[in-house]
């Protein structure tokens, strides 16, 4: 197992195509799952600034300007705004974007495993929406894991 | 497809911190609910005229909020209707999991600003009797505001009287941006009612009594408005005071909602200076204008000012020169929400703490102490 993380299956690839996100509780977390663009990224759902349910928030991206009357529009679906009060943070790393270095929340690594290899490593799961021991993984299917 | 596991409460807090929320929004659903409480002569006015106000956006504010409703994007209940309108769903986002003694609901419907006064005073008992029948009377841990059309003070004061006696009302609101300053004697017949019920003056964030928020205009963002809404409640509090309302009306009180705090010792301190030079102008004050603001205003917490080093709270709360003065408030279900948890910085005294989040609310209100009462019936 890889640097003492606990990994957990949150659930099939198919079930959460792109933009889709799903909140799951695992180890005693909510955390968030998100496809971006195929891409999986695990969020706290906890905002670090006033502890809303971050995960809950709107899906947008970054308003830039080089002066007034210049906008453009970046990053689409990659930016998470707080339900509260719109922070935004960068899905990617957790970052906020006005205050990286103080500001951001906990990330957890993802992968997507193949059902077979998940099957062989069934044992070392841990209890999660999904619960590896007594959940039939289908050996053809890929599966979303979260490690924490 | 978004799948959300489940509401995603804030944990049932296990601390024995007790809590009394000053500032909750409930929301009338629809004009159809509040139909249910209007006469037929206004229900039909409600058809043919609908909201006129003093300001140029009769249906709309000028000003749309960060989020859809002005809300928290999690609190739409889950029947549909607006965030703030559902009892139950209040219970479950708020209620339950603060472990909140007592809520003081803010209705922030429009009845203050109608250019026709009596349809504006027709939905004040409307929104009142609504309160009453579908919060109060069902939920004990609920205090509610009496709404009024308070740019006319005798029929703001018939309201009053008529419902004054319920016990679930704890006080008068009235939003800042009135026609004119609030300490104008077109506004003492309220404060005369108000005074001899013994409810307190609430001023909550918000009204559009047609002028701007600034002293200069409207501005373009509602970031500025959102800001400049501080101006509006300092123009109250220097109004109320110089004019002489807390002469007339010693036994008033008047509690700030959401116009900040951190301003206040200033403009006591510029108060004070002006009053010693100027004395001779407003002879009838007795007092220094610090003390009335000390002696008879209330703010409360929320939106807590975030300074860059968080003791200077503090030492903001040290220069007000009283750690009575301030009320904890979330304005649920608002997008500026605060929760008690991560609002108040780490260091902050729990005995301050404690005056804030309960003690002071619990005096200024004069609530009955939950666990005396408990203590009692055993
Ligand atoms: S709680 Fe998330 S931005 Fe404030």
């Amino acid at each position: 197992m890889l640097n003492n993380k606990q990994k957990y299956i949150v659930g099939t690839v198919d079930e959460l195509p792109p933009g889709e996100r799903k909140i799951v509780n695992v180890g005693g977390r909510s955390i968030g799952v998100f496809n971006v663009d195929g891409e999986f990224f695990a969020l706290r759902n906890r905002c670090p600034h006033g502890g809303a349910p971050l995960c809950e928030g709107v899906l947008s991206g970054f308003v830039q300007s080089k002066g007034r009357g210049d906008y453009s529009y970046a990053r689409k679906g990659e930016i998470l705004r707080c339900p509260w009060h719109q922070w935004e943070f960068d899905i990617k790393t957790g970052q906020s974007w006005f205050d990286p270095v103080k500001t951001r929340v906990r990330a957890y690594e993802t992968k997507v495993e193949a059902g077979c290899t998940l099957a062989d490593a069934g044992c070392e799961m841990k209890e999660g929406p999904y619960v590896a021991e007594t959940f039939s993984v289908s050996l053809d299917k890929d599966y979303i894991v979260l490690e924490i | 497809m978004t799948m959300f596991s489940s509401v995603v409460k804030e944990p049932k807090r296990k601390t024995g911190a007790r809590f009394i929320d000053c500032d909750i929004h409930n929301e009338v659903p629809s004009s159809e609910v509040l139909k249910q409480y209007l006469p037929l002569r206004w229900r039909n006015y409600m058809d043919m005229v609908g909201l006129r106000s003093y300001h140029g956006f009769a249906n709309h504010i000028p000003y749309p909020k960060g989020n859809p409703g002005g809300t928290r994007t999690d609190s739409w209940p889950p029947n549909g209707q607006i965030p703030g309108s559902d009892l139950n769903f209040m219970r479950e986002q708020l209620l339950e999991p603060l472990n909140l003694e007592y809520g003081i609901l803010n209705c922030l419907y429009r009845v203050g600003e109608q250019l026709n006064d009596e349809y504006g005073a027709a939905l004040a008992r409307a929104v009142n009797d609504w309160q009453i029948a579908e919060w109060l009377d069902k939920e004990p841990r609920l205090r509610a505001s009496i709404v009024i059309p308070y740019e006319n003070a005798e029929l703001a004061a018939d309201e009053i009287n008529r419902v004054a006696s319920h016990p679930g009302f704890v006080q008068v609101l009235i939003m800042p941006r009135t026609r004119e300053p609030m300490g104008r004697r077109k506004y003492w017949k309220i404060y005369e009612a108000a005074e001899n019920h013994g409810l307190p003056i609430a001023v909550h964030f918000g009204g559009l009594g047609g002028n701007a928020t600034t002293s200069s205009g409207f501005p373009s963002y509602y970031i500025e408005d959102h800001t400049n809404m501080a101006q509006a409640f300092q123009c109250q509090v220097i109004s109320m005071v110089c004019e002489g309302v807390f002469e007339r009306f010693p036994n008033l009180h008047t509690v700030m909602l959401e116009g900040g705090f951190a301003w206040v010792p200033s403009l006591m301190w510029r108060l004070d200076k002006h009053w010693k030079r100027l004395r001779e102008e407003v002879p009838f004050l007795t007092r220094k204008p610090s003390e009335y603001i000390r002696g008879h205003m209330r703010f409360t917490t929320q939106p807590m000012e975030e300074p860059p080093v968080a003791e200077y709270l503090l030492q903001v709360i040290e220069h007000l020169g009283s750690d009575e003065m301030l009320m904890f408030a979330t304005d649920y279900p608002h997008w500026d929400y605060d929760s008690p948890d991560l609002t108040f910085p780490p260091k902050f005294p729990e005995s301050l703490k404690q005056k804030i989040f309960y003690d002071n609310a619990r005096s200024f209100y004069r609530l009955p102490d939950k666990e005396e009462e408990r203590d009692d019936v055993k």
